[in-house]
């Protein structure tokens, strides 16, 4: 399952529709949030622009690249646009898999390449001004160790 | 006609969401670059930018990957979500 929406979602939810499926012995998830403070500046609010025909199709890809390199049985990838206020849930990544190494890596492996791959643009509002966000050299090294 | 798409601190430092441009002449990523240049030269800082992205018809592209008429082809800056 694959969405990308304004509103928010439901952790407790989305766990409970994974593990659901009774052969799932192992889920993972992740949850990026908005963070009150980035390079030094007060953020109060955050702007998630994306580019909605290639959005879904670069997420898909993604998640189907972790199901082809490790024994998944679904993964759930939740993506917010739209403006948001600190704290708010800004991705959800819920995998779930036999065991728990398939799970850990391959949540992980999602987050990693949704970060530098699938079409969204942060802008922070801060004290003193809007800032878009420039992508994160830490980011693309952490993307880099999977191949 | 080629649809030309821009995105996040690009699409504000351009001042513009999308703009056309006759397929004569365009075979590849570079040829509408180049294209760009001549017609927007206000916009070269924002344009030779090595760290900008290309896709078209939403897939990611190279500068050599291929153009044709009715292609929507998009550049953006580095993706920062998550």
């Amino acid at each position: 399952m694959i969405k990308v929406q304004t509103e928010d979602f439901d952790v407790n939810h989305e766990y409970h529709r994974l593990a659901a499926k009774s052969e799932a012995g192992a889920i993972v998830t992740f949850v990026g949030l908005v963070r009150d403070l980035n390079l030094a500046q007060t953020v109060t609010a955050l702007h998630l622009e994306h580019y909605p025909e290639m959005t879904e199709k670069s997420l898909r890809r993604i998640v189907q690249q972790a199901k082809q390199r490790w024994q998944l049985i679904d993964v759930s990838l939740i993506h917010r646009v739209g403006t948001l206020t600190v704290n708010q849930q800004i991705v959800f990544v819920g995998v779930s898999s036999r065991h728990r190494g398939d799970a850990f890596a391959a949540c992980e492996f999602i987050m990693d390449h949704l970060k530098t791959e699938a079409p969204f643009w942060k802008k922070e509002h801060t004290d003193s001004g809007e800032t878009w966000l420039d992508a994160n050299e830490k980011d693309l090294q952490a993307a880099k160790r999977w191949r | 006609m080629i649809k030309v798409v821009f995105f996040a601190k690009l699409r504000e430092s351009l001042g513009t969401q999308a703009i056309e441009l006759e397929s004569t002449g365009i075979s590849t990523v570079t040829d509408v670059l180049d294209t760009l240049h001549q017609r927007y030269p206000q916009w070269q800082s924002e344009l030779v930018s090595t760290q900008l992205l290309v896709a078209i018809n939403h897939e990611m592209a190279k500068l050599d990957s291929e153009v044709s008429s009715g292609d929507e082809l998009a550049l953006f800056p580095p993706v920062t979500g998550g």
